[in-house]
């Protein structure tokens, strides 16, 4: 199913993987995504030492660039002492959970919510639209910071608000798109068949609004990166002492105008990664929409 | 004529149209009470300008859109009591544009073997030789079977539009305009496939068009259609050799001359079309017409017999014309 959305007109597998490699941006995209997936994977194998480990003696100490670099701290260590490097990489493994988590449950119902919207069009559109246009009233932050206040953070809980909080944008593209096919000729000649709304839905509109899908979930899992680091960072987010890149740079804020690379490392990586998954967005989006009219 | 295969009766057709919010909506009758019979085997031609209700009404004649008022009854059934999958084996539509009636994301074979699929006939290798063997039919050979849409050609995807809605094998086609999006030197070949698919599958066709020539070409009956209305029926030669309704006659002057220099013809009507939303009263064609009397604006004319078949003018009603006050 996946290689018949993704390849509609090539034959093989084989052509589809040239058709990747050609695309620049998408094969940078799939490389620095592919590194950052690999960290999170294989982390317990690639840290050098236990991201937990406290060691306050060690306190503090430069990256390898510095000349006060201790060799077995490559990007030196935080104000407790605890490996920077393997928290880095044990941190790709948050944002990547939380990034992908997220996508799924803001998918599914955003694109749920945006099929029947523009589907049915009339009374379901309005009563959609409202739901949408209530939930964008919402701040996620104080939504985030309430549920906080009364369960209590974790994971799985920042997964779950942002999840059910952020599908407005799938569902509002979701929408449109679908209007769009809609008024088409192959959705009307299915229905002359005979074929049930749910077969015309599945069958002639999903696929045919997939690209827009790959486009927008990526942008939205992007986007609950930055937020989970934006909430990990106010405190409401995932708790001390997880490794979580927006943590990391909320530990290090008091510290960031004497030791930068505190905050700048994984800073950086969080920009190489909502980089890298908006340069497959993109990419995926140019390689899945059928070329010519049509 | 014996018993129609499609009798169409005071059929209309209501829009209401949202105007903003403090505004009240206005209605449009897009197909204002059309009345046509068609026969077995019969190829009737609707033609009119654009906007007039030709494609409205075939939508409704496919079951793609409810009727508001009046009735379409198939063989003497009434198509809304006709289950949708039921209906589905009796009609089916040819669309205008075969870039956008045709799934981009599923092969040309999938794609006529779609309706099979829906009412479960066959299994799936079955579906397919059945598939291949009508898109052969149609005049695609088998090694287009896999191919998508984007690699065909118009004419080839109308070809393959034209094997979808024959794969049910139905009795009744509506074609929506099915060469109007085709280069001229492929309209042909689509028109003599319908042609030859007829006799094949002895198939009754609504043609909806607005070029008059392939009406002409193609049709044993026409009707005319303005505003929603139909302003004449007649057979076909009847009214291309003698148009009775003034409208016909303006929209047979309408078609343009292969002269070079010879410009855009003049067809005498006043004025451009009006408002659907705010018709004109009387006869709705009064204020475009170049022959109308006073009473025109006053009194809708009904359909009456004329030239082998029936047309909607004041000016031909013998007994309107013998009381000469009324002609002001």
């Amino acid at each position: 199913m996946t290689s018949a959305f993704l390849s509609p007109s090539a034959s093989s597998a084989g052509a589809f993987i040239n058709k990747v490699l050609s695309h620049r941006g998408l094969t940078l995209g799939l490389i620095l995504l592919g590194i950052i997936v690999f960290m999170a994977v294989f982390a317990p194998l690639l840290v050098p030492h236990d991201p937990y480990d406290q060691d306050l003696a060690r306190r503090m100490l430069p990256p390898f660039w510095n000349p006060r670099a201790n060799p077995a701290h490559l990007l030196g260590t935080d104000n407790l002492g605890r490996d920077y490097l393997s928290r880095m990489i044990y941190g790709a493994r948050i944002s990547l959970l939380i990034g992908f988590s997220v996508m799924v449950i803001s998918g599914l119902v955003g694109t749920g919510l945006g099929l029947l919207a523009g589907y049915f069009g009339g009374r379901v559109d309005l009563f959609i639209t409202f739901i949408v246009t209530t939930r964008l009233a919402i701040p996620v932050v104080l939504v985030a910071l309430a549920v906080v206040a009364f369960i209590g953070n974790s994971l799985l809980i920042v997964i779950l608000v942002l999840g059910l909080l952020k599908w407005d944008r799938i569902a509002v593209v979701m929408r449109a798109a679908t209007q769009q096919v809609r008024s088409l000729d192959y959705v009307a000649a299915a229905e002359a068949a005979g074929a049930s709304v749910p077969r015309i839905i599945l069958r002639e509109v999903l696929p045919n609004v997939f690209p827009q899908l790959v486009v927008v979930a990526t942008v939205e899992a992007a986007s609950a990166i930055l937020l989970e680091a934006a909430l990990s960072f106010l405190g409401l987010g995932v708790q001390p002492p997880l490794p979580s890149w927006g943590l990391m740079i909320s530990e290090a804020k008091t510290m960031m105008f004497f030791a930068f690379w505190t905050i700048a490392l994984p800073g950086s990586m969080l920009a190489l990664l909502v980089f890298a998954i908006n340069l497959v967005g993109d990419g995926l989006r140019d390689l899945i929409v059928p070329k010519g009219r049509g | 004529m014996s018993i129609p295969i499609l009798s169409i009766r005071g059929v209309t057709k209501r829009f209401t149209l949202a105007q903003g919010l403090f505004r009240s909506p206005a209605t449009l009758n897009a197909v204002n009470g059309i009345d046509l019979d068609i026969a077995e085997g019969e190829i009737v031609g609707i033609v009119g300008e654009s906007g007039c209700g030709k494609s409205t009404l075939g939508r409704i004649v496919t079951g793609l859109m409810r009727l508001s008022e009046g009735a379409v009854r198939f063989r003497g059934q009434d198509i809304t009591a006709i289950e949708r999958r039921e209906l589905a084996r009796l009609v089916q539509p040819i669309f205008q544009d075969p870039y956008s009636s045709l799934n981009p994301r599923r092969s040309i074979a999938a794609t006529v073997a779609e309706p099979l699929e829906i009412h479960g006939i066959g299994d799936r290798s079955e579906r397919m030789d059945k598939a291949v063997a009508m898109l052969d039919r149609v005049g695609l050979p088998s090694r287009f079977a896999s191919n998508v849409p984007s690699q065909l050609s118009g004419g080839q995807r109308q070809r393959v539009a034209i094997a979808r809605a024959l794969i049910l094998n139905p009795q009744l086609i509506v074609c929506d305009e099915p060469t109007s999006a085709l280069d001229v030197s492929v309209q042909s070949q689509i028109l003599n496939l319908l042609m030859e698919l007829r006799r094949d599958f002895r198939l009754t066709y609504l043609f909806i068009s607005h070029n008059l020539a392939v009406v002409e070409h193609i049709a044993d009956r026409v009707g005319v259609m303005y505003l929603g209305r139909m302003v004449e029926v007649a057979p076909s030669a009847n009214l291309f050799a003698k148009p009775q309704h003034p409208y016909t006659r303006a929209l047979l002057h309408s078609v343009l001359s292969p002269e070079p220099g010879a410009g855009v013809p003049d067809i005498g009507l006043k004025g451009g079309f009006p408002d659907p939303t705010n018709p004109p009263s009387g006869c709705v064609f009064h204020p475009r017409c170049p022959i109308a009397v006073h009473e025109c604006a006053k009194r809708d004319p009904a359909l009456m017999p004329a030239n082998g078949g029936v047309a909607a003018c004041h000016l031909i009603d013998p007994d309107f014309l013998e009381a000469p006050a009324r002609v002001a």
